[in-house]
């Protein structure tokens, strides 16, 4: 099953140990907040990412499997 | 005072001309339609005025059927997002049981937009007729009915509306004030105003339509609908489709600000163009400098790409516009659009419900670069960070209030990008003339 990176937008305070755990997939805004690569995560970064989730300080940052929702655009 | 006008809506006019929130765009022939009936001057149509005009609604309208017709009638939300109405009444209604809300949005916090509360104010019973045919559509139990508490009358008519129809509906009708403020119009912050007090956006999942008020499957609808389905259940999907000029069938409440003689809200056929509307309203092509169409979190068009758009929202989005809410602001000749830019996105950032970092700072930071340009104050990398941010910030929020912010900027760069520049980096204004400098 293919998984997800997600940010829980108003739990996000900015931290950014995301982006500094998993630079291949997090970028960080200069204000420390992230931008995640598009697209599922590759299998290769499934451990990293899950690291870095484990790694949020407010549990705003998720890994979930996708689910495509009918009649709705991914984003 | 929180909300000021910006000089796009106060350029032309002092606003205290809201008398002018009446006048109709030339004869709509059309014989029933949003604002048929009565002159709006007459005030809030009564209970009986509105049956002896329209009927009573279908007696034993059957649910499924209604949601079909709506389908096939090709209704648009009139809210900003242009979702279809049908579509987004099935997902809720073809739930697996239980109970289900419905809100009517009436929140209206677009500061240049006056058409919901216009609509409300005169012809209450229409959007609350719309109401119960959504509860019924989607097995709702209650009806909550969300207006901005600083449109006073628009509030009092529908206050005085549901009193009066309180008595044939078994279902609750509660009247909500919605807090002053640009996102409390927004979907989930009106679902969790209405179930904390705190009218700000909530993330998403879980979707409003799944999990919104009490915890039951929501439907939040704009007023304006939510009066044309109660239009279609009476008229038919036919009788809608046979009006407007070219993809989307019906016709709109629009607001117009700005540059025209006669500003306030119009009753247009859909696909009338820009320039129709301004011409028929007193502005030339040549008193409108730029037009911003949808809202503030629509998109910016030159006067001369602008005049023969058609007010389609099919059509405009094909064309990367926005319909939105239904705003056409002319921005008069002489007035600096990036200064106008600037106030917008100032206004913007302002705006935040302040729950997400991306929408806090980079809204911020839109609107003190944009003000730093326009005042002649910017430094050399301004105008790099404003394009980066414009492809950084988007979908990086709660709500879409970021990426409709991004998207007015975005525009405003692509229609006023030599003018920007040249602020940047002359410091100069080639549209007043004047050397901008900071105070």
């Amino acid at each position: 099953m293919e998984s997800r990176l997600r940010v829980d937008w108003i739990k996000c305070d900015g931290y950014g140990l995301c982006g500094d755990f998993l630079p291949e997939l997090i970028e960080l805004d200069e204000w420390r907040y992230p931008m995640i690569q598009p697209g599922s995560v590759d299998r290769s970064h499934l451990h990293a990412a899950q690291r870095a989730v484990d790694c949020c300080p407010m549990k705003a940052l998720l890994l979930e499997p996708v689910i495509e929702e009918p009649g709705r655009r991914a984003s | 005072m929180r909300r000021s006008r910006s000089r796009l809506a106060g350029a032309a006019l002092p606003a205290s001309r809201k008398e002018d929130l009446e006048h109709d765009l030339a004869d709509l022939e059309f014989p029933e339609r949003l604002l048929a009936g009565p002159s709006l001057r007459a005030g809030s149509e009564s209970f009986d005025a509105h049956l002896d005009r329209l009927g009573a609604l279908p007696d034993r309208i059957d649910p499924s059927a209604l949601v079909s017709e709506l389908e096939a009638s090709g209704l648009l939300g009139r809210g900003g997002a242009g979702f279809p109405v049908g579509r987004k009444w099935r997902a809720i209604a073809e739930r697996r049981g239980g109970p289900a809300v419905v809100v009517v949005n009436g929140a209206e916090g677009e500061p240049a937009s006056a058409k919901d509360r216009v609509l409300m104010t005169a012809r209450p019973h229409l959007v609350i007729d719309g109401a119960i045919l959504a509860a019924d559509a989607i097995g709702a139990d209650e009806i909550h009915v969300y207006i901005g508490r600083e449109h006073e009358a628009a509030v009092a008519s529908m206050a005085a509306a549901i009193e009066q129809r309180r008595l044939g509906q078994s279902r609750p009708i509660r009247l909500s004030r919605a807090p002053i403020g640009y996102v409390a119009g927004e979907a989930s912050a009106a679902v969790n105003f209405i179930n904390t007090g705190n009218a700000r956006p909530t993330t998403s999942p879980p979707r409003i339509s799944q999990k919104g008020v009490h915890g039951y499957p929501t439907l939040v609808q704009n007023v304006e609908s939510l009066a044309y389905a109660a239009l279609i259940a009476r008229f038919g999907a036919p009788w809608y489709r046979s009006m407007g000029r070219l993809g989307s069938p019906g016709t709109a409440l629009i607001t117009v600000t700005g540059a025209a003689m006669q500003q306030g809200v119009q009753e247009i056929e859909l696909g009338t163009t820009v320039g129709e509307i301004a011409g028929a309203l007193g502005a030339t092509m040549s008193r409108v400098q730029a037009v911003v169409m949808g809202g503030y979190f629509g998109t910016w068009a030159t006067t001369a790409e602008a005049w023969d758009t058609p007010l389609d929202p099919s059509a405009m989005k094909a064309q990367g516009l926005a319909f939105g809410c239904g705003i056409v602001g002319l921005l008069p000749a002489g007035v600096c659009g990036v200064a106008a830019t600037a106030e917008i996105m100032t206004f913007m950032a302002a705006e935040s419900a302040g729950q997400c970092g991306p929408c806090v700072h980079g809204l911020r930071a839109l609107g003190s670069t944009t003000s730093r340009i326009a005042d002649g104050s910017a430094s050399a990398r301004d105008l790099d960070d404003l394009e980066r941010w414009t492809t950084q910030i988007p979908g990086r929020g709660a709500c879409r209030h970021p990426d409709g912010a991004v998207q007015l900027m975005t525009s405003a760069l692509n229609t006023f990008g030599d003018e920007f520049a040249y602020h940047a980096r002359a410091g100069r204004c080639a549209v007043t003339g004047a050397r901008v400098e900071a105070a």
